[in-house]
């Protein structure tokens, strides 16, 4: 650590891994409902709800802790203002804790009104379910974040890296005022409620990425200037090809039809950043001068890419082609997809900057014991695989139901489908319970003292 | 060996990121200017396809009642929402529609929970009589967009 001010980034990740876990365990719930259908005292609604909510809290955490680590490295200065990050940091946990709580022991609706939603009503939509003061509290905590990066960025040295972070950061908080646009009218609500989603997950936060990525790359390598030029291909792609690619979002909601076409074009793009951050990775670690030593974040940060082609990029591609989105479109393939993209993009790269950044936070000395190294593979590899197959048995659930309930008139009613690929459901919970152990051991890394971290 | 074969994918890249910058910035203001140019137009048409003039203060309420009430934890509208039960943007016409839609919906949505063994649960959200009247009203005026014929089945 070059800066004392970076340690305001431990709390960040500890946080996002503690909701990682919580996240992950109301997934086995609902999991659970889908196969034994009746758990007392929790709805499905209500653990989906704190599953998919959870999962954008704790990855912001992390790329919160990821930028308050960065920044001030790359800026060759002190953060701005340390004290504002740690208050932030007390708030933005409050405001998770209490929502949690708030789902989780109010009836949803009695949550509704005790919040005032009926005066200014933004609730009850997909992943913008927070009461509306709460989501006032989450944009004046992103605003505060931006703020600090901004400040520190400028005031210091400007390099591809922090600048794509500032850009990712300010742009996510920007776009984040669309989450208080609820038109009456509900084609107009989802319209622009796409500008929210879309923007952020395959817009500023694919940039957040990337920089993480590439700043990762670069303490890997060494190497700045090619780590640069990659970049510099990769967000040129990423930006031109997102701004249309919402599109893929529109097809069925009641907009002109041209939106099918101009979506199924923009998304064939959308592969390519994906496509180029592969070639970037293997291109500039194929380098026998890098002698780094921890080689779990080596794994991590070289399957990012590969998973993310894959799960975001070749599932999310096949997904959103218009004519396969028409059958898709809301079944179990959607599932399927969003866990993977989620996993692959999101999940993984949080999880590199935190395998990269912990030890050193925690300062520990370089010891070639390797003890919780091969305790974080092994939990990598448990979580990417059992990932990959939930994703593969959702998959062939989505299938299914997709060919009964859409390609065929069968007179099945959409439950008698569901309950006919119970099986499916049963595989997902099992790979659903590996993950959870592959978290668990994750957590266990770090509580073992011996760990060592990279030096060049 | 690898220091030479670095260095000319070095000097390549840098000539890509020269000759790109303008085709790129270009292309960025391009296609957000299409994004914008799309976004009015799509606006100026909207109207036809969402039949926003059958709009009224109970379908409205009815789209706050539905949200309100965490639909979308388990259904779809639009196909947008959660997987565990049956898209919803339809369910007004595949209960007969004009032909006693509003009654089935009724009828159904006080029958829950039906606590059939081994049949996913609806909650009892014992919502008023006018509750009920304004989520039925804005399912059936959901069902009525224009959505290209989406979803492919009654089944949702």
């Amino acid at each position: 650590m070059l800066y004392p001010s970076q340690a305001v980034a431990k709390p960040y990740f500890i946080a996002a891994i503690a909701l990682f876990a919580v996240q992950v365990l109301f997934g086995l719930i609902i999991g659970i409902q889908y196969v034994m259908i009746n758990i007392p005292f929790i709805t499905f609604a209500t653990a989906k709800l704190i599953h998919t909510n959870l999962l954008i809290i704790w990855l912001l955490f992390g790329f919160m802790g990821a930028a308050y680590y960065i920044i001030p490295e790359e800026s060759e200065q002190e953060l701005y203002n340390p004290k504002l990050a740690v208050q932030l940091f007390w708030i933005f946990l409050a405001l998770t804790i209490i929502t949690t709580l708030g789902y989780l022991l109010l009836p949803y609706a009695t949550f509704a009104k005790i919040t005032g939603n009926q005066f200014f009503p933004t609730m009850g939509r997909e992943y913008l379910e927070q009461p509306t003061i709460i989501k006032l509290g989450l944009f004046a905590v992103l605003c505060g974040f931006s703020y600090n990066i901004a400040m520190t960025v400028l005031h210091g040295r400007k390099t591809m890296i922090n600048l794509l972070l500032l850009v990712g950061i300010v742009g996510s908080t920007i776009v984040f005022v669309f989450a208080f646009y609820n038109s009456s009218n509900l084609v107009l609500a989802k319209y622009y409620r796409w500008w929210l989603l879309h923007f952020w997950l395959e817009g500023t936060w694919e940039l957040i990425m990337e920089a993480i990525l590439a700043y990762v790359i670069f303490k890997i390598t060494g190497d700045r200037a090619i780590v640069e030029k990659w970049l510099y291909i990769i967000v040129a792609v990423t930006l031109t090809t997102t701004v249309l690619g919402i599109g893929h979002h529109y097809y069925w909601i009641g907009v002109p039809e041209y939106w099918q076409w101009v979506g199924t074009i923009f998304s064939v793009f959308e592969l390519l950043p994906f496509f180029f951050m592969v070639l970037f990775v293997f291109n500039v670690v194929n380098c026998t001068k890098c002698q780094y030593s921890n080689n779990a974040v080596k794994l991590w940060a070289l399957s990012t890419p590969i998973m993310a082609f894959l799960g975001a990029g070749v599932l999310g591609f096949l997904h959103t082609l218009a004519p396969v989105n028409y059958y898709s479109h809301g079944t179990q393939i959607t599932s399927a997809h969003g866990h993977l993209a989620f996993y692959s993009t999101y999940v993984m790269i949080v999880l590199t900057m935190i395998s990269y950044a912990m030890p050193i936070l925690r300062d520990h000395k370089v010891i070639n014991d390797g003890i919780a190294q091969k305790f974080e593979i092994l939990a990598f590899w448990l979580m990417t695989v059992a990932m990959s197959l939930m994703a593969l048995f959702i998959a062939i659930a989505g299938i299914m139901q997709v060919y009964v309930q859409r390609a065929t008139d069968l007179a099945l009613p959409f439950i008698e489908i569901q309950n006919s690929m119970v099986v499916m459901f049963w595989l997902r919970e099992i790979g659903g319970v590996v993950f959870f152990i592959g978290v668990i051991i994750y957590i266990t890394n770090f509580f073992m003292v011996k760990k060592e971290y990279g030096t060049r | 060996m690898w220091q030479n074969l670095n260095h000319v994918k070095n000097t390549y890249l840098m000539k890509i990121k020269i000759s790109t910058k303008p085709i790129y910035y270009s292309s960025l203001i391009l296609f957000v200017l299409l994004l914008l140019g799309l976004t009015i137009h799509t606006t100026i048409v909207l109207p036809q396809l969402d039949h926003r003039e059958n709009l009224t203060p109970q379908i409205i309420k009815g789209k706050m009642v539905w949200e309100e009430h965490n639909c979308i934890g388990c259904h779809t509208l639009l196909g947008e929402g959660a997987y565990f039960a049956p898209e919803l943007s339809n369910v007004y016409k595949r209960r007969g529609g004009s032909q006693g839609g509003i009654y089935f919906i009724k009828a159904w949505l006080k029958a829950m929970p039906t606590n059939i063994p081994g049949r996913r649960q609806m909650p009892q959200f014992n919502l008023t009589e006018d509750e009920l009247n304004a989520l039925i009203a804005f399912l059936k005026w959901t069902s009525e967009i224009n959505t290209s014929s989406w979803p492919p089945s009654e089944k949702g």
